[in-house]
């Protein structure tokens, strides 16, 4: 646990960013999952189901950066650390492999200029684009925001909506679950 | 062969469409595969069904073949075993022996496309050419090297520093490189013979073809025969419940033309097996694809019970089946299969026992880790996303990409 703490303090974003994020494409089937891979390994490997459960509780939402993302970790880590002076070892063949990861945005053929459009293109799109656009999109500035309702406010005015849409918490649903959220509240 | 659309009804338009917008990306890129055999082994079936879509995509992909002796494969089965943490001894002899191919087939290959693509240890020493070609060259690896025998590392190291990037199938098989390492899981194609739906009338005649009675619940372990694969530990392992249930074992494996010690492992399962009526061992050929296919559907319960294992392709090919799986808890299994969720893993001879034995006593519990075990392949390990990860590791080969 502290050799993890240790790298988790110097790792690149983007292995803070994998590790809280990719669950999110990979396990469309089985959520609700741990939100992220500090936590899983922590219970299944390490056996330390407290600290595995306060890691999963980290609400990620909330955290703009993954700067600050990476510091509310980081104190959780250090909370357990400071209570618990006998740690427990991963076996061989278990460690923590801290991952990074590149991103690629390609632009699709999906253009909208009104909400119907919006509701049509939503329909087409790919998981990849839904996540690009809402949990890429709120750690780009302005931070905490979602292209989606960044858009849907400045551009048609959708306060409401736009508010709707941040008020959502994408990290407890399916892609397919967000999708069809998101169209609800425009067409109900 | 099928055409991209063909998958649709299974993975959706947009993944498609995600693959277009993609190959759009690498238009005009020029790709060229190289692996040690045409037939047989899980990497020659990817690449069969992978290369035709890659070039529907407008992304040319060509496959070629390095050609060694019966020498060579026996020093690069050597190597394998001893990347699996088997160690070997090497003769200096051994060591030359395979630079001599890698040589001969230098002579024999113009590798000027834009990406060479390698895929395991036999090919490695063609990375030669990279300096007179200037192009840009990839290592798959597609066994467990999380042990490997130092000796045959560092000997393969001396090649891999030249590559731009390897690949492996799980994060456990990483080692320092001076390279950026990639992690991409393999997949299986569900369109493929092996893989294809087939209705009950074309699974009977395939089960009675081949002369398997299915009188009892049938438990199958689909592997070459390796030890690795631990045939011999299925064996013990359905010795171990034969007093508590009525079942039937059946060990079916091809060969790949890479691998000489096939043969031998067979006569050791066979031996193992002796007269028992309820222990069937099968070999079939490496083409028998069909066959394979109506076999994992007719099992009530599929084994793995691997000791080393790169991904398990076999374990794929039962999950999407939506069969409950029991299979070794090593390499790159773990990623396929979350313990009592979408299928068992296990440590032991004791605890296949043991597994196996639940799993035909709760059908019920067996049946939801088969359909959990279904999705968890229908989302990560399909063709397609294979082809999704490929095409973004040869667009993060632009010089330009930079990491964070």
């Amino acid at each position: 646990m502290s050799e993890l703490r240790h790298h988790l303090e110097t790792v690149p974003e983007s292995c803070v960013y994998y590790h809280t994020h990719h669950f999110l494409e990979q396990h469309q089937f089985l959520t609700p999952e741990p939100p992220n891979d500090f936590a899983y390994w922590v219970v299944n490997v390490l056996q330390e189901e407290l600290i595995g459960e306060r890691l999963a509780a980290i609400d990620t939402i909330q955290y703009h950066s993954l700067e600050a993302l990476r510091k509310a970790i980081l104190t959780t880590l250090d909370q357990f650390l400071a209570e618990r002076p006998h740690l427990r070892k991963a076996p061989v063949g278990q460690e923590f492999h801290f991952m990074r990861c590149a991103l690629f945005a390609i632009p699709t053929r999906f253009t909208a200029r009104n909400l119907k459009e919006f509701v049509e293109c939503l329909k087409k799109v790919g998981i990849s684009s839904l996540y690009y656009h809402i949990f890429e999109g709120r750690l780009r500035p302005p931070l905490g925001v979602s292209d989606f309702s960044d858009w849907l406010e400045k551009n048609l005015g959708e306060k409401e909506l736009a508010r709707k849409i941040d008020r959502l918490d994408p990290y407890t649903l399916t892609m397919d679950g967000l999708r069809k959220k998101i169209i609800g509240f425009i067409t109900d | 062969m099928p055409q991209l659309n063909d998958y649709e009804p299974i993975v959706g338009a947009q993944v498609l469409e995600e693959l277009r917008y993609l190959a759009q990306a690498l238009k005009g890129q020029r790709i060229l595969h190289i692996n040690s055999t045409a037939v047989g082994g899980g990497v020659a079936e990817i690449l069969n069904r992978m290369l035709p879509l890659l070039t529907e995509l407008g992304v040319e992909s060509r496959w070629d073949v390095v050609k060694g002796g019966e020498e060579f494969y026996s020093v690069t089965k050597k190597i394998h075993n001893a990347l699996h943490g088997h160690a070997q001894m090497f003769t200096p002899r051994d060591y030359e022996a395979f630079e001599e191919v890698q040589e001969a087939n230098l002579k024999n290959m113009a590798l000027d496309e834009d990406i060479i693509f390698i895929h395991d240890p036999q090919p490695i020493g063609l990375v030669k050419r990279k300096r007179d070609c200037g192009n840009r060259w990839l290592w798959r690896c597609h066994v467990d090297v999380s042990n490997p025998q130092r000796e045959i590392w560092n000997f393969l190291e001396k090649y891999l520093q030249f590559y731009d990037k390897a690949v492996f199938s799980s994060p456990s098989f990483s080692q320092r490189l001076p390279i950026p390492q990639v992690l991409i899981c393999p997949s299986i194609d569900p369109l493929s013979e092996k893989n294809r739906e087939l209705m009950p009338d074309e699974i009977s005649a395939v089960i009675q073809r081949l002369g398997i009675p299915l009188d009892k619940p049938l438990v199958t372990q689909v592997s070459r025969f390796d030890r690795l694969k631990d045939p011999v530990g299925v064996i013990k392992a359905f010795r171990q419940i034969q007093k508590y249930v009525d079942a039937r074992l059946l060990l079916v494996g091809g060969s790949a033309t890479d691998d000489p010690e096939g043969a031998q492992v067979y006569l050791e399962v066979k031996e193992a097996a002796g007269d028992d009526p309820d222990i069937l061992v099968l070999l079939l050929p490496p083409t028998a694809h069909l066959e394979i296919n109506a076999i994992q559907r007719a099992s009530t319960v599929i084994l793995q019970k691997s000791l080393k294992e790169g991904f398990g392709l076999t374990i794929t090919e039962g999950l999407w089946k939506g069969k409950p799986v029991i299979a070794g808890a090593v390499g790159g299994i773990p990623l396929q299969i979350t313990h009592k969720y979408s299928g068992i893993l296990v440590h032991s001879i004791e605890g296949t026992a043991y597994w196996l034995k639940q799993l035909l006593q709760e059908p019920a519990f067996a049946r939801k880790l088969g359909e959990n075990g279904r999705e968890h392949v229908r989302q990560n390990f399909l063709l397609t996303r294979h082809i999704r990860d490929y095409l973004l590791l040869f667009l993060s080969l632009d010089p330009n990409l930079k990491l964070h």
